[in-house]
């Protein structure tokens, strides 16, 4: 018999994050190593999905977030210009070079025009996969956008149903939107934590953790952050004297996690808009009615704020300043993946608003494939330490 | 619905009809009455020239600005670099669409164009066919408050999309094209303070449908050989009328007569080029401060552009939808073939290679030319993976190339020459003896 280890919470995190990175890291499992449950594998592109639809039809959601910067790009390069983001081309290079073979589809969505073609791409490369642009709309003000968005997803159910060979049932549906919500509330607790105790969760954490979703069954996610969050709240490590920033322009192509350790080695990151499709829907899914209702109704009334997504309620530096406040930030940082033309429009309005309120900020650029940060270390160093003395 | 099966009456003749010097005077005179139009207390919408939604401005008599027409012209008048310029000095990165810093620098400019004061807008009109669009109108909140509707207009979904008039997926997209159009006759309501005509509204569509048949005429004529225009020159006189007179009886009768006076120019059997060698499709957008000598380059060879995805995409897409308006249902009948034009016209894009295949065989093209444009990923990011299909596939010879919309920073004269040399080297050889007149006529023009 073996002794039980005595619960230790520093252990219990790494071995989490360990899992969180490793699966972030992983290729693909193949066909019979799908986890439980699961007949196959459906990809998505940033930034928002319904992934209970595929969850529902026995398809395990990949969210496709390119490929980070220790990818060799040998193919895209000559299929996709140079002056298009990162994300877009390392996806299609990872779809070229076989890396997403396994996949049953591929599904992107119209938030900006690269990422549209990635549909053409994919059916012209890999016309045995399922290649779809699911038309979330850009109008959700407009009454009848729900019923529009809801029509769409029982397209999406059905192509799913077809590619499976299996139906979609209401209850099945119902169950995942359950998983999902419980989910997504947990990610709330995490994003509360670094809100009110961020020197317990760090950026680059927070971004393993929830960044997991996108590899495993949303049941595995689940019980990792229940244990996460339970670590986390345990630690006992003392608040520094860092400013306290919102981190902006990660919504869809992925900063190198070794930008994020630069941020948190100098701040404390208190919110940030990194993989916000994971947390598109801010409130619980009802769980009763029509499933796919519920679901489309949530989008337009449940939902966060991004870049690629225009909402007349939603100003973008509306929901900056609310994401300032609500973290009691001293600070912005604002982003934009390079070649990213809706993030890079919005970094400027942003920079123009902060100047007007009198809010500090530092602007970056990054790409997902970039491997130099020393002078981007600087200069968040010298951003954080003029925080400080101002606030002194 | 009717189809555009049912064709015009034959018009009169076209004597002394010069399609660019009459599209000059009309874009004048476009830019003429948007300077009075404040004076005069009217309307302004501004609207892009893909999914805009105009018969129902139009009916509102709202005045309408084209800012990408604002900034092409920028471009034709050799005036875009300082706008360009004003604009990426104010912060914009040199990364994003060029058209839109253009229209920044105008903004930064107090709204002085070399064509005239252009009116600040009481409405803007932003569809999602080009994501920019909604960007550029986001502009347009943030600095000039100006009221934004965004249209909304789902595009093709995938590959091999058939959607056909009064299937459940077109009635479905159709009813979402129709709830916001209620919204947007809702909004213009309120801004002119007048209930919508709805003979007006199908009066409007009566003169579409009209250009539309003429259009697609004028299309069809260039399958001809020697075909009578070039579509990425007088083609960009033609498109110009076609949005910013649509549904206007100006844009009618110069359609009208653009028919004639091609169909004039055929039956005299009379080409654009004199010698006409290679029949070319272009696909991407044109270098408004270039494009004549772009064209010129090609034209040297007895190269021609015989069609462009451009005249679609940039017009609207209805020809491609090969749909007119039933005009005892204009509401419904304009929610259906926006709708089903967003699908076969402008979202297609994302799925280039299924139109080009189809043009190649329609115009019968010896090759295709890509014009890629960095800042424009609407028309360039799915280009080089477009070309190498249709290379491996069609095994069709193709040319690509890179420049801007109207930067002119990006044009690069030599760069350009020897790549259209050797296409055109490339592709006598393939089709026999090398053009030797191409050659010698190229070398003689840049001596
Ligand atoms: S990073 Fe920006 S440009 Fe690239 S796919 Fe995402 S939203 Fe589009």
């Amino acid at each position: 018999m073996t002794a039980q280890l005595p619960y230790d919470h520093e252990t219990e995190l790494e071995h989490v994050l360990e899992r969180c990175n490793a699966a972030r890291q992983a290729p693909l499992p193949a066909k019979d190593a799908l986890p439980e449950g699961f007949s196959g594998l459906l990809g998505h592109f940033p930034v928002y999905f319904p992934e209970e639809i595929a969850h529902a039809a026995g398809l395990l959601p990949v969210n496709v977030l390119g490929g980070g910067n220790r990818l060799e790009m040998k193919h895209a390069d000559a299929r996709m210009g140079s002056f298009v983001c990162s994300i877009c081309r390392s996806t299609a290079e990872l779809g070229l070079n076989g890396s997403l073979a396994g996949l049953a589809g591929f599904v992107t969505h119209p938030i900006c025009d690269a990422a549209k073609h990635l549909a053409g791409i994919w059916s012209r490369n890999f016309p045995e996969q399922l290649s779809q642009i699911l038309y979330l709309p850009q109008n959700v003000n407009t009454p009848g956008a729900v019923r529009y968005i809801a029509a769409e997803y029982q397209r999406l159910r059905a192509e799913l149903e077809k590619a499976t060979g299996r139906r979609v049932e209401d209850e099945a549906l119902r169950a995942s939107i359950r998983l999902y919500n419980h989910n997504r509330a947990l990610l709330r607790e995490l994003y509360a934590v670094r809100r009110d105790e961020p020197w317990k969760l760090s950026c680059i954490e927070s971004s393993l953790l929830t960044r997991a979703r996108t590899r495993m069954p949303c049941e595995e996610h689940t019980a990792l952050l229940g244990r996460a969050l339970d670590a986390v709240r345990h630690r006992a490590l003392r608040a520094q004297d860092k400013p306290r920033v919102v981190f902006v322009g990660g919504f869809c192509e992925q900063p190198p996690v070794e930008m994020l350790e630069t941020l948190d080695d100098n701040c404390y990151v208190v919110d940030d808009d990194l993989l916000i499709g994971l947390r598109w829907l801010s409130a619980d899914v009802p769980e009763t009615g029509d499933p796919i209702w519920a679901l489309a109704e949530s989008y337009v009334e449940r939902s966060a704020a991004s870049p690629v997504q225009h909402d007349a309620r939603k100003s973008k530096e509306g929901y900056l300043m609310a994401m300032l406040r609500e973290a009691r930030a001293d600070a912005a940082i604002l982003t934009a993946a390079k070649f990213c033309e809706p993030g890079l429009d919005d970094q400027l309005a942003w920079s123009k608003h902060l100047d007007e309120a009198g809010i500090p900020y530092l602007v970056l650029e990054f790409e997902e494939k970039m491997t130099s940060f020393e002078q981007m270390a600087m200069q968040v160093e010298t951003f954080a330490e003029s925080l400080l003395f101002a606030l002194a | 619905m009717n189809t555009v099966a049912e064709k015009m009456p034959p018009a009169p003749a076209a004597a002394g009809f010069d399609p660019r010097v009459e599209g000059q005077r009309l874009i004048r005179q476009w830019y003429a009455e948007l300077e009075q139009a404040s004076e005069l207390g009217q309307p302004v919408a501004n609207v892009f020239v893909m999914g805009n939604a105009v018969e129902i401005l139009r009916a509102f008599d709202f005045k309408l600005v084209f800012p990408e027409i604002n900034s092409l012209q920028t471009g034709v008048r050799k005036a875009s670099e300082e706008y360009i310029r004003l604009s990426e000095d104010y912060g914009m990165s040199p990364d994003v669409c060029s058209y839109v810093k253009a229209d920044v620098g105008l903004i930064l400019k107090e709204h002085r164009h070399p064509a005239g004061r252009i009116p600040k807008a009481h409405l803007a009109v932003a569809s999602n066919m080009c994501n920019t669009f909604i960007k550029w109108a986001e502009i347009w909140e943030r600095w000039l408050k100006t009221p934004t509707f965004v249209l909304d207009l789902p595009g093709q979904r995938s590959a091999g999309w058939q959607v056909r008039p009064g299937d459940a997926q077109h009635a479905a997209d159709a009813r979402w094209v129709e709830a916001q159009f209620q919204e947007l006759i809702a909004r213009c309501e309120a801004i002119t303070g007048r209930k919508l005509d709805l003979e007006r509204l199908a009066e409007i569509e009566e003169r579409v449908n009209r250009m539309v048949l003429h259009w697609n005429n004028v299309m069809v004529l260039n399958r001809v050989c020697p075909a009578p225009y070039n579509a990425m020159l007088d083609g960009l006189t033609f498109i110009g009328i076609m949005n910013v007179y649509r549904g206007a009886p100006e844009g009618v009768e110069f359609m009208r007569t653009l028919e004639e006076h091609l169909k004039a120019k055929v039956a005299r059997g009379e080409g654009r080029v004199a010698e006409e060698r290679f029949r070319l499709l272009f696909s991407g957008t044109p270098c408004y401060v270039s494009m004549r000598r772009l064209v010129e380059l090609f034209e040297t060879w007895g190269g021609v552009f015989a069609y462009s995805d451009y005249l679609t995409f940039a017009a609207g897409g209805m020809d491609a939808a090969e749909l007119l308006y039933d005009t005892s249902r204009p509401l419904e009948s304009l929610a259906e073939v926006t709708a089903l034009a967003a699908q076969r016209g402008l979202s297609n894009q994302f799925f280039a290679h299924e139109r080009l295949a189809r043009q190649i065989r329609d115009y019968g093209a010896d090759g295709v030319v890509f014009h890629g444009i960095k800042s424009c990923r609407f028309v360039s990011s799915g280009m080089a993976d477009t070309r190498e299909y249709l290379n491996r596939r069609l095994e069709v010879p193709t040319l690509y190339i890179e420049s801007d919309l109207i930067d002119p920073r990006y044009w690069s004269d030599a760069q350009i020459k020897n790549r259209v040399d050797a296409f055109f080297e490339a592709l006598g050889q393939r089709g026999g003896a090398a053009p030797a007149r191409g050659a010698a006529e190229a070398q003689r023009r840049s001596a």
